[in-house]
């Protein structure tokens, strides 16, 4: 009996809300119970924390695990919930990594789609100097917002994308552990609850990296659901990069050396050793700074010996190599992608794979780049700008290899292709735009300017966006067995490349001239309403673009399933010699890895034998 | 193999000329702000070498790109796959060591810049910036006699350094003409130098965001020639004892960015108008209410989070104003030997607004 009240995610919001309620009024009651003055922060905090418990046990996240407390059996069940429509399961607890990988990309889509509105509404309010409709606080709080959603989101997309490819791609039947893998995804969701509740309760001032003096002071308390937010999305990529992490090394097909995986799961794996190992930073940085407000701990206050710069070299310790989490899997992406539409072998596939590794290893020495001008040890600069300028190299090789794959290759334009393309051309504008940052004698006169707004929007739409929408567009026919409408895809990418450039470039060029970031309004005497007014039209053709796209893939799945959606590409990877939509456990039975992943031009390799015989 | 070095050729061609147009476009579109200072003159440098840098690698990249969309597109109906070539360790040695030997280059060269414009040892004058939420004052320590002000006044030619402090949070020192930006932080001071090279009127804006009224921080910069600053230092030069408590009142007023939340016209702000403030009625949050007298005034500027008047953001009021004050009488007291009161003096300014 399917009833609106049995799908997870409903009675998992529901949980939220009594959570956050308990949570509230215990704090609330126990004050007034001993006659103290109310305490809504600290309140707030409780119910924050609360509400998280709330929905994990509403929805079901714990159940298995609350059994073998018990010593209680709970097999793993397969395929879509008895007695319910197959639809259902999307919207509840399930350990299918195809269904968890589907579920993370719709919410990052979802959540994506938040962020842009909120950016939407303060792009307009600059097209003119002065306040028009937004006061102070409402911009810095939508802009806080814009900033920290669209980590999520990206987050998410990335976790999409590992979850649904890499166990396919390897020849696994699922991830390693499916019930961590499922609870990594249910954190999620109230943790974007949180971030965008914080929005309306009290909101926040302090922009994504909230640096202490100011966080700890502001008297926004949104800054504290943000935080609490924040944190909990970090909680999720530390335990999915576990989870891959030991998927990649345990269970890979017979004969798939590291140096025959297909170039994606390199790109995952190096996503994952940093979430692994750096996300523990910004952790506790966040803990800090909740802790200093609502328990009077201070570690970043002077006035007490605290020092405010400690937080900026934690937080950053992790943030920085949480950029390459971003654009590392997209990337991959690029890589994977190329060689398909080129009918040519990924050129220099150990270069690219070990410049996925090394990205992420020099990654790990650069976080101080944040704080050039931040009045740290002036000898720190030195070295933190030779590092800085030290990943421009594997960059490179990135790009070097991307071009040669291409060359005297036989290229066809199908949508996942157009944004590959798209995504070399952005990527190539956020990359070349940063070395100037990297040197600190130019950082002086660009930090915290528009220029830095314009290099990290290129970044992130090159290195993620862009092969994300890529990936979508390639493997729906996969996810569905149907095909998308292409010429639908053309338009979206016709629509959202030029309106890209537009945007980022003209972002670094107001910079340039001396346009903040983080700013609710700006001098009218710098003659940039022009500029800014393009930029703004600019965004919103990305907006109606990406609403294109989201029709697009809606409309589509209407369509009764084809054949042609089995392999549209004639792609070598072994999910693609499977029928669409992929069965259940992936794989009727284990397939041997025979030859090289990309070996385009030689038919007389094979990369995967499906049907080995017995004992092969 | 011709045919691949024809293609060669003609993309090596095609990327030197789009080399050169793409330098000119960003020529033509990039513009930097004047340049008002000896910093900008060496750091001016570096941002053309980037761009040419930014140029022919951009070019290098979209030139082999879109000649491999436009000439080797599959032919309709063509099912056969490319050439197999699987990778060349030459190429890829070449093109890890040439970015590498770049990024040598671009270092050393940025870290003999970067000492030359931080260097201090031949620093003429200094200036003392405090910037807080949401202004900035400036003092003279060479000019004892002078008072804080709210213009950052410089002579030009001159080498100066700022040292810089922050009551409350983090702001961030950015004149664009100058080039050149520091951020101020609690707890410690911060040093920024400047040699203005041209006389003029700039802008000071705080570019690290610090609250409600961060795009409003900003002050006037007056570059002068030598004769006009000493002009300015000898009319500046004021001596508080001299000023009756209303008159200083004001001058704290601005310097402690009363103003930015408190206006004396009437109209509302983050807190409330300072206009007819005197002898009125008030009612607080917990339901209770008193009367602004001077007692009133005194508790709500030092502990301006104990009650919070209804209709007002609560808690945006720094609560260590006593502190800033005592310090700045000490300072006053050293300088020029005079004991002042400021609390007293904004009372008495606050009286005074009727």
């Amino acid at each position: 009996m399917f009833t609106f009240l049995s799908l997870g995610i409903v009675r998992g919001l529901i949980g939220q809300a009594i959570g956050a309620a308990v949570g509230y009024y215990l704090v609330a009651s126990i004050r007034q119970a001993a006659g103290l003055p109310p305490y809504q922060e600290g309140a707030l905090v409780l119910g924050a924390i609360f509400s998280v418990f709330g929905f994990l046990l509403a929805a079901g996240v714990f159940t298995d695990w609350i059994k073998w407390i018990g010593g209680g059996e709970t097999p793993l069940h397969h395929g879509p919930p008895k007695g319910r429509p197959a639809w259902t399961r999307y919207f509840g607890v399930d350990y299918n990594h195809k269904v968890i990988g589907i579920q993370y990309s719709i919410t990052g889509i979802i959540v994506l789609l938040v962020g842009g509105i909120l950016a939407l509404i303060f792009r307009i309010e600059l097209v003119y100097p002065g306040m028009q409709f937004l006061d102070h606080d409402t911009y810095n709080t939508f802009f806080s917002a814009h900033g920290i959603i669209m980590i999520a989101a990206i987050l998410l997309g990335v976790g999409g994308m590992i979850n649904y490819l890499v166990p396919m791609m390897i020849g696994a039947a699922d991830m390693a552990f499916p019930r961590l893998n499922a609870f990594s995804y249910w954190i999620t969701v109230p943790s974007a609850v949180l971030i965008i509740s914080g929005i309306f309760i009290g909101g926040w001032d302090t922009g994504w990296v909230a640096y202490p003096p100011h966080s700890t002071t502001t008297p926004m308390i949104g800054v504290q659901l943000f935080l609490l937010g924040f944190w909990l999305t970090g909680f999720s990529s530390i335990a999915g990069a576990i989870n891959l992490l030991v998927t990649v090394m345990t269970m890979r097909a017979k004969g798939m050396s590291l140096f025959r995986m297909p170039i994606f799961v390199w790109a995952a794996i190096a996503t994952s050793l940093i979430q692994f190992t750096a996300t523990q930073t910004v952790g506790a940085a966040l803990t800090m700074i909740v802790a200093e407000r609502v328990l009077g701990l201070a570690f970043f206050d002077p006035t007490v010996s605290g020092d405010p710069l400690l937080y900026q070299h934690i937080f950053w310790f992790y943030s920085h190599p949480a950029v390459y989490v971003f654009v590392l899997p997209g990337l991959g992406i690029i890589s994977e992608l190329l060689p398909v539409f080129s009918r040519k072998p990924l050129f220099g596939y150990k270069w690219i794979a070990l410049s996925s590794i090394a990205i992420a290893l020099v990654g790990f020495l650069v976080w101080a780049h944040h704080m050039f001008t931040s009045g740290m040890a002036d000898g720190l600069r030195y070295f933190f700008m030779f590092s800085t300028l030290l990943v421009a190299v594997p960059t490179g090789v990135k790009f070097f290899s991307w071009v040669a794959t291409m060359w005297q290759g036989k290229i066809s334009f199908e949508t996942p292709m157009l944004f590959v393309l798209g995504a070399i051309s952005v990527f190539l504008i956020g990359g070349l735009t940063g070395p100037i940052l990297g040197t600190v004698p130019t950082d002086l006169h660009l930090h915290d300017s528009y220029w830095v707004v314009g290099h990290f929007h290129a970044t992130m739409f090159g290195g993620f966006v862009f092969p994300f929408f890529a990936a979508v567009y390639y493997w729906y026919p996969k996810a569905t067995g149907r095909m998308y409408n292409e010429a639908l895809g053309r338009l979206h990418f016709w629509l959202m490349v030029p309106g890209f450039w537009v945007m980022s470039l003209g972002q670094m060029q107001i910079g340039l001239w001396g346009m903040r970031r983080r700013i609710a309004d700006y001098d009218p005497a710098l003659g940039i309403e022009f500029t800014q007014f393009l930029i703004t039209a600019a965004a919103l053709v990305i907006g109606w673009s990406v609403l294109i796209m989201i029709y697009n893939l809606w409309a589509s799945a209407r369509a009764p399933q084809t054949a042609s959606a089995n392999n549209p590409w004639r792609s070598r990877s072994p999910e693609w010699q499977v029928a669409s939509p992929i069965p259940e456990m992936n794989y009727d039975q284990p397939f041997v890895v025979t030859g090289d992943p990309y070996e385009y031009g030689r038919d007389d390799i094979q990369y995967v034998n499906m049907a080995p015989a017995v004992g092969d | 193999m011709q045919n691949n070095r024809k293609h060669l050729a003609t993309v090596t061609v095609l990327v030197l000329v789009f080399t050169v147009v793409t330098y000119y476009i960003l020529d033509a579109i990039y513009a930097l702000p004047p340049q008002a200072s000896a910093e900008a003159a060496s750091i001016d440098n570096m941002f053309t070498a980037h761009f040419m840098l930014i140029a022919f690698l951009f070019a290098l990249i979209v030139v082999f790109m879109l000649y491999s969309v436009v000439v080797f597109r599959r032919q309709p109906g063509d099912e056969t796959d490319g050439p197999h070539i699987h990778g060349h360790t030459g190429l890829e040695i070449v093109w890890t060591a040439v970015p590498l030997l770049a990024v040598i280059v671009f270092s050393v060269w940025g870290a003999q810049m970067l000492f030359d414009i931080t260097r201090d040892d031949d620093v003429e004058m200094t200036v003392n910036v405090i910037g807080r939420k949401w202004s900035w004052v400036f003092e003279y320590p060479d000019y004892p006699d002078l008072g804080p002000s709210q213009t950052l006044v410089l002579p030009v030619n001159t080498t100066i350094m700022m040292a810089m402090e922050s009551p409350d949070v983090i702001h961030s020192f950015w004149v664009p003409e100058f080039r050149v930006k520091q951020d101020l932080v609690p707890g410690m001071t911060t040093y920024l130098r400047v040699t203005p090279t041209e006389t003029g009127t700039f802008r000071l804006i705080c570019a690290e965001i610090c609250g409600t009224l961060h795009a409003e921080m900003v002050a006037e910069v007056r570059v002068l020639s030598q004769a006009d600053f000493d002009g300015w230092i000898q009319e500046q030069s004021i001596s508080l004892a001299a000023l009756t408590a209303e008159e200083r009142g004001q001058l704290w007023a601005a310097e402690y960015a009363c103003s930015a939340c408190h206006s004396i016209t009437g109209a509302d702000g983050v807190g409330p108008t300072w206009l007819g403030l005197f002898g009125t009625e008030r009612n607080f949050t917990d339901g209770t209410s008193a009367i602004a007298d001077e007692e009133y005034l005194r508790a709500m500027i030092l502990n301006p989070n104990d009650r919070y008047v209804v209709g007002y953001a609560q808690g945006a009021m720094p609560a260590n104003f006593g502190d800033q004050f005592a310090t700045r009488q000490a300072q006053i007291l050293a300088n020029e030997g005079v004991e002042i009161d400021i609390l007293e003096d904004l009372i008495a300014y606050i009286k005074s607004l009727d």
